[in-house]
């Protein structure tokens, strides 16, 4: 066989086989991904996709980089966190408010896109630091229960902002008494309202799929070359064994604060984008419903498990859409087919299957060397 | 084959070169739990490159030493000097980068991760990349990892384990667990290994085969190692010089040969004699 191999040129097959196990899966991640994204491009480049649908391509995007970097957090470190809406909603709306400023500043949309993701970016990671080093101290049941709470405070406190821009710069109150408007702001003439207390932001719509596109990407590179670093595995250690690590010399806050800071700066990446999709937000988009509705899709599709994420958050995001015909049982039939696809996936005969062909296929391939 | 040049005993373990730093000395160390004393006026020293055992029947505090030793649990009283260094104040991180290793008990292995990852976490603060040159897969990436790799898999040729790089360590059978948390901790570049029953659940031909690797362990990297273990023939055979631990005291030190004819440890381990008593 050995010799064999030096003569004839290895097929794909064979070089992929050849590869670390993790590296292909990676590999197919990333191809599966942008393959669906040119079919989907090309379809609505025809008009093929319903009008609900090609709305929500860029919800799905966002949704997929939410479950991603959730992930990190549930699956690659080991921690429950029900706050991520929260930092999805700080990137949502300081990019918002960065978007709307740099309007003049600069004119082309795909960059100010880039900068607002860039703010989203920087400032939920801000928020996973300030959050993430007292909570992370935390575990189990008592971490869920603050992260939970953060979520609820950031949606109250962004209820309270009011947001203006001028050409003196930025403007803002901080209607805690609920008695303050846009008018107190003090803008000039050619000021610009941006988040008006509880009614919400009103923002020039900027994002676009193939901008969804590309963050899924950055998403997918960040968290999957994290977990096959020095880092990743570090952070792997203390959820698969918190004492061992430490006396392996792996300090335990630093890789547990270092997995939820990333997830928090996606997260925020990921609520610029969904914020820049539409021409009104308000801040009880991102509330408890949101990090649940998230943390389904990674449960749904593994813990752990990175491209099962980005099957289940569009799969699922999707869903509702397509059983509009079921109108009033819709949510119903939601339910049902979570409740399904938890079944057979902690289903053993079912989980053992592919394992089952795999051993069937060699065995007739192995029957038919002479 | 080791350096140590055996010298009337003094009663302490080991028989060691005295001319050397010893690589870990404790000094009237102890510990109490509320009112419990676990560990009291426990003193050690071990030589550079000595292989001690440390006995005792259960409950005498054995493993309360190890943890004490990797700051799992800070001391009541007493030093810790590890090569001449006074480890006061530091925690078990610190401790392992200063140069213990430890294996346990009950199997602490990373379950969900590869051998080969196993190895490589033991292997973290000689790896040296940032978290960006990770993600960005920059050249150090690769040249860091290629030699963790390297380095990994002729630790685990140790045990001839290489095959089993690509296994799940959670899903391995428990001889070869036990194996892998030592190259894992031997991974962390120790001057002392600490083995917590590395043979428990082993049949006797694995035993022996241990003891020849522990043995050439030692003699290849030149540390110290400090096992507890109850299987006599593992500890009588390699072990240069031991310690009893009884009720959280020493009782006895020595030899292998003075340590079983040691009334006092006779007693211990079986109780006393009835017209022995006074």
């Amino acid at each position: 066989m050995r010799q064999n191999r030096k003569v004839a040129a290895p097929s794909l097959a064979e070089r992929l086989g050849g590869i670390k196990k993790t590296t292909r899966t990676d590999f197919l991640t990333y191809l599966g991904v942008t393959i669906v994204f040119l079919v989907m491009l090309s379809l609505q480049g025809q008009g093929m996709l319903t009008n609900s649908l090609s709305g929500q391509l860029v919800p799905i995007c966002c949704y997929i980089v939410m479950a991603v970097s959730l992930n990190l957090v549930v699956g690659v470190s080991g921690e429950l966190s029900l706050g991520h809406a929260g930092f999805m909603s700080v990137g949502a709306f300081t990019g918002v408010i960065a978007a709307q400023s740099l309007q003049t500043a600069i004119p082309a949309a795909g960059l100010r896109l880039l900068a607002a993701i860039l703010v989203g970016v920087v400032f939920a990671a801000a928020a996973g630091v300030i959050i993430g080093v007292p909570v992370l101290r935390l575990r189990g049941d008592y971490l869920a229960i603050v992260t939970l709470a953060f979520g609820e405070i950031i949606k109250e406190l962004i209820n309270c902002l009011i947001v203006g821009w001028d050409e003196r710069g930025l403007h803002i109150l901080f209607n805690i008494k609920g008695t303050m408007s846009v008018n107190d702001l003090g803008l000039s003439e050619n000021g610009i309202a941006i988040i008006k207390g509880a009614q919400g932001a009103t923002i020039t719509r900027i994002s676009s799929f193939p901008a969804g596109y590309l963050l899924i990407m950055v998403t997918l590179i960040v968290v999957l070359n994290l977990m096959r670093s020095r880092s990743g595995r570090a952070i792997m250690a203390v959820r698969d064994n918190r004492i061992a690590a430490e006396a392996t010399g792996i300090s335990v806050m630093k890789y547990k604060l270092m997995a939820f800071v990333v997830s928090a700066a996606l997260a925020g990446g990921a609520g610029a984008l969904y914020g820049l999709n539409f021409s009104t937000l308000v801040s009880s988009k991102f509330d408890f419903n949101t990090s649940i509705l998230v943390l389904v899709f990674v449960v749904l599709g593994g813990i752990g498990n990175i491209w099962g994420s980005v099957i289940s958050a569009a799969v699922l995001t999707v869903l509702p859409e397509l059983l509009r015909e079921f109108d009033t049982y819709r949510m119903l039939v939601y339910a049902i087919v979570l409740i399904l696809v938890m079944l057979v996936t902690n289903n053993e005969w079912l989980r053992q299957l592919p394992e089952r062909v795999r051993a069937r296929l060699a065995e007739r391939k192995g029957g038919e060397r002479p | 084959m080791s350096k140590m040049v055996p010298i009337p005993s003094a009663g302490l373990v080991p028989e060691r070169d005295l001319n050397k730093t010893p690589v870990l000395e404790a000094r009237n160390l102890g510990i109490d739990f509320g009112g419990l004393t676990a560990v009291d006026s426990f003193n050690l020293t071990i030589a550079p490159t000595e292989i001690a055992g440390l006995i005792g029947p259960n409950g005498a505090g054995k493993t309360t030493v190890f943890n004490l030793l990797t700051k799992v649990y800070q001391p009541t009283r007493g030093t810790i000097l590890l090569d001449g260094r006074d480890t006061a104040g530091m925690n078990t991180i610190q401790v392992n980068k200063a140069g213990i290793a430890r294996t346990f008990q009950n199997i602490r292995l990373f379950d969900k991760l590869t051998v080969e990852d196993n190895v490589k976490i033991g292997l973290h603060n000689h790896t040296k990349y940032t978290m960006w040159e990770g993600i960005l897969r920059m050249p150090r990436y690769w040249k860091e990892e290629r030699a963790a790799h390297d380095e990994a898999m002729d630790l685990l040729g140790i045990f001839g384990m290489q095959d089993l790089a690509d296994h799940q360590a959670g899903s391995l059978p428990y001889g070869a667990q036990r194996r892998l948390e030592i190259v894992r901790a031997l991974a962390t570049r120790p001057k002392l290994l600490l083995l917590d029953e590395p043979a428990a659940g082993m049949n006797p031909s694995e035993t022996a085969e241990l003891m020849e690797n522990i043995r050439k362990i030692r003699d290849t990297f030149q540390i110290a190692v400090m096992l507890i273990e109850h299987d006599m023939s593992l500890v009588m055979g390699i072990c240069e010089g031991i310690a009893v631990l009884n009720y959280g005291k020493i009782i006895a030190k020595g030899t292998p040969q003075e340590i079983q004819s040691n009334p006092e440890v006779i007693e211990a381990y079986l109780g006393k004699r009835k017209e022995a008593g006074r």
